[in-house]
C-alpha cells in the first residue's frame, strides 16, 4: 500500500529535479562548450568553472519584472511560456531511464510523447501570436510550418521501428535491444537481415535530423533566427517568461535525445554484454547526443526557411516513406522464409 | 583615340561656340602638324635623293672608269615615284576626317589634349582640361543649370557613373555651385567634374535621378545641406537630417 | 478579440528593420513592405548617426579635421585618413617621402585586412554561424596589436600627417608584421576556407542570391567589392594608381557571378592580395625621412581638388574646395557605402527576408560612414 502513494510523489520530485537541473545546467554546458569551441573561456566567474552561473541567471530572471506590453493578448501571452515547459516535463513520465527506473509504463508511450511534442509547438505559436509583434508573428508562422514538415518524417521513421519491434511501449522497445551494441536498432546485425542493417543507420540519421529540427535548434532555428527575427517568438518576453522558453527548449532537447537513445541506441543497455547495464549508460548516451547537437549549433550557419521546408518535403519524407516500404517488404519476406 | 579626348568632344556638343573655336584651333594645329609632317617627309626625300645621287655619282664615277655611261637606271625613277605616292597617301589620310572631332592617328605629341589655361575673371561656359596631377580630375565642365541633364545623358551614354553630387555655397558672390563628379570604371581612367552655378536666392537645378538612379540619394543629401531644389526629383525629403528639418547646415550663414 | 496586426486587404504589411536590429550592424533602419516573408519594397532610412562632419571641417583648420576622418568608417580608419591627407597634399602641393608612402601602404593594407576580417565574422553571424566571428577576431586582434604599437590607438587611428606619417615604424613592427603575415597565411586555408567557404549551408545561402549586375553598379555608382563581385575589374589602387601601388605586384580579384557568393569570394581573395602587398612593401621598405617639411599652418591656393583612394568598402573620394584660407572652404566626403547601399532597394525587391539580410551583409555597410 505504501508504494502506491510514495511512488508517484517520489517520481514527481525526481522528474522535476531532473528536468530543472537539466534545463539550468544544459545552458551552462552550452555556454561553456560554445566558449571552448570559440577559443574563449565561457562562464568562469560564478563558482568553480562558472558552475553556479545558472543559479545567478535564475535569480536575475526571477527578480526581474514580468512585463506584459500594451496591446498583447494578456492571457495567451502568459500561458505560452508555461505551455513551453509543461509538455516537456510531462513527456518525462513516459521515458524509461532503466529497467527499474520508470515513472509509469504506458503501452503507447511513443504516441504520448509525440502528442505532447505537438503541444510544445503550440507554445511558440501562441507566444508569437500573442506578442503583437511582427517579428514574433513571422516566427510563429515559421515554427508551425517547420514542425508540421518535420513531424511527418519523424513519425514515419518511428513507425518503422514500431513495425520491427511490434510495440509502441518504449520499455519494450529498449528491452528488445538488450545484449550488446550489435543488437541496437541502429546496427541490427543480429536478428535482422543484412538489408535492415544498411537501412537502419539511414533512418537513424533521418530521425536525428528531424529531432534537431523539431526542437528548433541551429541550423534549423528558424523560429528564433536571431539575425533575422531579433529573437522570434521570445522578442517581447523578459524575466521568467523568457527563462521558461529557454528551459523548455533545453528540455525538448533532452526528450529528443532520450527518444533517440531508446529507439536506436538500446536505451540503458551497455554496449558489451559483460559490462552491467544501467541508468548510467542511458545518461551517457543522451549527453553524447546533446553535446553533438550543441556542437552542430556552434559550427554551422543557419539554413533558410524555404530550403528547410524543401529538405523535409523533397528529401526526408520520400526517404522515410521508402524506408518504411522497404522495412515492410523485408518483414514480409522474412515472415515467409521463416 | 584616348578616352579623355573622346569625352571632351562628346561634352563639347553642349557648347557649340567653344566647339567651333576648339575645332578651329584643332584644325589649325592639325594643319600646322600636317605641314610640318609634309615638310619633314619632303626633307627626308630630298636628303635621301641627295644621298642616293651622291652614291650614284660615286658609283657611276667608278663604273664610268670601267665602262661607257648608261641610261639612268629605272630603279631610281621607281623610288622617286613611290615616295611621291606615299606622300600623297599620307596627306590624304590626314585630310580625310574633315568634320570634328578630328582624328589624329599619328599625332606626334601625347594623345591627351593640352591643359587649358585658367580664365581671368568669371569663367565662361565650356569644357576645360585640367592637370590630373594637380587637381585629381581631367575634365572640368561648367554649364548652365538646365544643361546638367544633357551632360548627364551624354556621360551616362559614354559609360560613366556618378560618384557624387556636391554643393558649394559661394556666399560672397551670392551664388551656389553644384558639382557632379563622374568617373568611368570600365578599364580607362577619366574623371569629369560637371559644375553649374545658380543664384543663392532661388537655388533650383533639374534632377538627373531619372538618368542615374544613384543621384537620387546624393541630390536628397545636397538638398538637406544646402536647400538646393532639384526640380523633378521624385522624393525630395531629408535623408541624413531629421525628417522635419527645415534648416540647411552647410550654408555659410547658417547658425544653429 | 481584435487581430494583433492590422492587415490591409492585400495582406501587405510594413516591417521596421532597425534602427536597432541585430542584422543592421548599427543604426540603419530599413522600412520593408512585406508580403508574407517576401519583400515588396525596401526603403533604407538613414541619418540616425549623422554628425555633420562636413560642417566640422569648414569650421576648423586642415589639421583639426584629421581626427574626424577615422570616425567616419571606424573599421578602415586609415583609408579615410589617407584619402583626406592626399586631398590636402594635392591642394597644397606637398610631396610625401618614399618611406612614408611605404609605411602608409603597409598600415593601410593591415587595416584593410582587419576590416575584411570583421566583415567576414559579422557576415557569417548574419547567416547564423556564430563561431567564425571569434576566429576572425582572434586574427584581427593581432592586427590591432600591431597597429596599436605604431599608431597608438586600436580602432580610430589618426596616424597620417600631411606629408608623411606621425612616427616611424620600428623593427618590432616589421618582425611582428612578418610573423602575422605568416600566421594568417597558414590559417586562411583551414579556419576560413575549409570551415566556412566550403560549407554546404553557406554555399546554398549565398549562391544565386541577390544578383547585382555590372550595369546596376554603374548606374548607382557602387564601387569596391560590390562592383568587383559583378565582374568589373575596377580598383582605384590599380586604375588610378596612387602612393606606391604601381611598384607592387598584386591582382584585383573579381568574379562575374554578381551574387552574394561572388562578393564574399572577392573579399576573401582580397585578404590574400593584401598579404602579398604587405610582404612586398616590407621587402622594399627604403630608408629616409618619414615626414616631409610642412609648414605648421597650411594655406593652399584657392583650388578645388578631388582625390580618391580604395577603402575596404569601395572608392572613398574627397572633394576639397579651398579659398586660400587655413581651413577647407568646403569638404565633400564621398563615402563608398552610401552609394553601395543605395542599390539595396532595387536588389532586395522580391527577395525573402533572410536572403535580403544576406544581401545587406554582403554589401559590407558601416553606418557612421553612410550617415557622416
Amino acid at each position: 500500500m505504501d508504494t502506491s502513494i510514495w511512488r508517484p510523489i517520489l517520481y514527481l520530485i525526481g522528474i522535476m529535479a531532473f528536468a530543472g537541473v537539466n534545463a539550468a545546467w544544459l545552458g551552462w554546458c552550452e555556454r561553456k562548450g560554445a566558449g571552448h569551441i570559440q577559443r574563449r573561456c565561457g562562464p568562469k566567474e560564478v563558482g568553480p568553472f562558472g558552475l553556479w552561473q545558472p543559479l545567478a541567471d535564475g535569480i536575475k530572471l526571477m527578480t526581474k519584472q514580468l512585463i506584459v506590453p500594451q496591446g498583447v493578448d494578456g492571457i495567451l501571452f502568459r500561458v505560452a511560456p508555461v505551455l513551453a515547459m509543461i509538455p516537456a516535463i510531462t513527456s518525462m513520465v513516459a521515458i524509461p531511464f532503466s529497467e527499474t527506473l520508470h515513472a509509469r509504463a504506458i503501452d503507447l508511450s511513443v504516441l504520448l510523447i509525440f502528442a505532447l511534442a505537438s503541444i510544445g509547438m503550440m507554445a511558440i505559436l501562441l507566444g508569437g501570436w500573442a506578442s503583437n509583434n511582427k517579428y514574433s508573428l513571422i516566427s510563429a508562422a515559421r515554427s508551425v510550418s517547420q514542425n508540421v514538415a518535420y513531424e511527418i518524417p519523424m513519425l514515419v521513421t518511428v513507425i518503422t521501428i514500431v513495425m520491427l519491434t511490434g510495440s509502441m511501449n518504449l520499455e519494450e522497445i529498449a528491452l528488445q535491444q538488450k545484449g550488446g551494441f550489435w543488437n541496437w536498432n541502429i546496427f541490427p546485425v543480429v536478428g535482422q537481415s543484412i538489408a535492415q542493417a544498411i537501412i537502419m543507420p539511414v533512418s537513424f540519421i533521418l530521425f536525428f535530423i528531424c529531432s534537431v529540427a523539431e526542437t528548433n535548434r541551429a541550423p534549423f532555428d528558424m523560429a528564433e533566427a536571431e539575425s533575422e527575427l531579433v529573437a522570434g517568438h521570445m522578442t517581447e518576453y523578459g524575466s521568467m517568461g523568457f527563462g521558461l522558453f529557454m528551459m523548455g527548449e533545453y528540455l525538448n532537447i533532452v526528450v529528443g535525445a532520450c527518444l533517440t537513445a531508446i529507439l536506436f541506441l538500446g536505451g540503458w543497455d551497455s554496449p558489451l554484454p559483460f559490462i552491467p547495464s544501467g541508468v548510467g549508460w542511458f545518461l551517457l548516451k543522451i549527453y553524447v547526443l546533446i553535446f553533438t547537437i550543441i556542437l552542430i549549433r556552434w559550427t554551422y550557419p543557419r539554413t533558410q526557411i524555404y530550403k528547410l521546408l524543401n529538405l523535409s518535403w523533397k528529401v526526408l519524407i520520400p526517404f522515410s516513406l521508402a524506408i518504411l516500404l522497404l522495412t515492410a517488404i523485408f518483414i514480409k519476406i522474412e515472415g515467409i522464409l521463416i | 583615340m584616348s578616352i579623355l579626348r573622346e569625352t571632351k568632344w562628346a561634352l563639347l556638343e553642349l557648347f557649340p561656340e567653344q566647339k567651333a573655336t576648339e575645332g578651329e584651333a584643332e584644325k589649325a594645329a592639325r594643319e600646322k602638324h600636317r605641314a610640318d609632317a609634309r615638310a619633314k617627309i619632303e626633307a627626308e626625300i630630298k636628303a635621301k635623293a641627295e644621298a642616293e645621287a651622291k652614291a650614284k655619282a660615286k658609283s657611276e664615277a667608278k663604273e664610268g672608269e670601267a665602262a661607257a655611261p648608261k641610261k639612268p637606271s629605272p630603279t631610281e625613277e621607281t623610288a622617286a615615284e613611290s615616295a611621291a605616292i606615299d606622300l600623297a597617301a599620307k596627306v590624304k589620310s590626314q585630310a580625310a576626317p574633315q568634320p570634328a572631332p578630328p582624328e589624329e592617328p599619328e599625332e606626334p605629341e601625347s594623345d591627351e589634349p593640352p591643359v587649358s589655361l585658367e580664365h581671368e575673371g568669371p569663367r565662361p561656359f565650356g569644357v576645360m582640361v585640367r592637370s590630373y596631377a594637380a587637381r585629381g580630375y581631367h575634365l572640368d565642365v561648367f554649364c548652365a543649370p538646365d544643361q546638367v541633364v544633357a551632360a548627364a545623358e551624354l556621360l551616362d551614354g559614354a559609360g560613366f557613373s556618378l560618384e557624387a553630387v556636391t554643393g558649394v555655397d559661394w556666399i560672397k558672390e551670392e551664388q551656389m555651385e553644384v558639382v557632379y563628379d563622374y568617373t568611368i570604371t570600365a578599364g580607362r581612367l577619366c574623371r569629369v567634374a560637371v559644375r553649374t552655378r545658380i543664384p543663392r536666392s532661388a537655388p533650383e537645378v533639374p534632377t538627373i535621378s531619372h538618368i542615374c538612379p544613384g543621384a537620387n540619394w546624393h541630390e536628397r543629401e545636397t538638398h538637406d545641406f544646402f536647400g538646393i531644389k532639384f526640380t523633378g526629383h521624385p522624393y525630395l525629403v531629408p535623408i541624413l537630417l531629421p525628417e522635419d528639418a527645415d534648416f540647411h547646415p552647410l550654408l555659410k550663414d547658417f547658425t544653429p | 478579440m481584435t487581430l494583433p496586426i492590422q492587415c490591409t486587404p492585400d495582406e501587405i504589411f510594413i516591417l521596421n528593420l532597425g534602427p536597432q536590429h541585430p542584422a543592421t550592424h548599427g543604426v540603419l533602419r530599413v522600412k520593408l513592405t512585406m508580403d508574407g516573408e517576401y519583400i515588396v519594397e525596401a526603403e533604407p532610412v538613414l541619418g540616425y548617426i549623422h554628425r555633420m562632419h562636413e560642417k566640422m571641417a569648414e569650421n576648423g583648420t586642415f589639421a583639426q579635421f584629421m581626427p574626424n576622418t577615422p570616425r567616419l568608417d571606424y573599421l578602415s580608419a586609415l583609408s579615410f585618413n589617407q584619402g583626406y591627407c592626399m586631398a590636402v597634399e594635392r591642394a597644397a602641393g606637398i610631396e610625401v617621402p618614399e618611406r612614408a608612402e611605404y609605411i602608409r601602404t603597409i598600415t593601410v593594407e593591415l587595416n584593410r585586412i582587419s576590416s575584411h576580417l570583421l566583415w567576414y565574422g559579422a557576415f557569417v553571424m548574419d547567416l547564423g554561424g556564430f563561431t567564425p566571428l571569434l576566429y576572425a577576431f582572434d586574427d584581427r586582434e593581432q592586427i590591432l596589436d600591431l597597429l596599436e604599437h605604431v599608431t597608438g590607438s586600436r580602432l580610430t587611428y589618426c596616424y597620417y600627417r600631411f606629408g608623411g606619417v606621425y612616427n616611424d615604424i620600428d623593427d618590432d613592427f616589421v618582425t611582428g608584421t612578418r610573423a602575422f603575415v605568416k600566421r594568417l597565411r597558414s590559417r586562411l586555408p583551414i579556419q576560413y576556407r575549409d570551415l566556412v567557404t566550403g560549407n554546404i549551408i553557406l554555399i546554398k545561402r549565398l549562391k544565386d542570391i541577390g544578383f547585382i549586375s555590372a550595369e546596376t553598379c554603374r548606374k548607382y555608382g557602387a564601387t569596391g567589392p560590390v562592383l568587383r563581385g559583378s565582374g568589373v575589374e575596377y580598383d582605384v589602387r590599380k586604375h588610378e594608381p596612387y602612393s606606391i601601388y604601381p611598384e607592387l605586384d598584386f591582382d584585383i580579384p573579381h568574379y562575374p557571378e554578381g551574387d552574394c557568393m561572388a562578393r564574399y569570394m572577392v573579399r576573401m581573395d582580397e585578404i590574400e592580395q593584401s598579404l602579398r602587398i604587405i610582404e612586398q612593401a616590407l621587402d622594399k621598405l627604403p630608408d629616409g625621412p618619414y615626414q616631409a617639411k610642412v609648414p605648421k599652418t597650411l594655406k593652399p591656393p584657392a583650388v578645388d581638388v578631388y582625390s580618391a583612394v580604395e577603402a575596404s568598402k569601395g572608392s572613398f573620394g574627397c572633394r576639397l574646395v579651398c579659398d586660400g584660407d587655413k581651413g577647407p572652404y568646403r569638404l565633400k566626403l564621398r563615402s563608398p557605402s552610401f552609394s553601395n547601399l543605395s542599390l539595396f532597394g532595387e536588389v532586395s525587391e522580391g527577395l525573402l527576408l533572410a536572403d535580403a539580410l544576406a544581401v545587406m551583409g554582403s554589401l559590407d555597410l558601416v553606418i557612421p560612414e553612410i550617415d557622416r
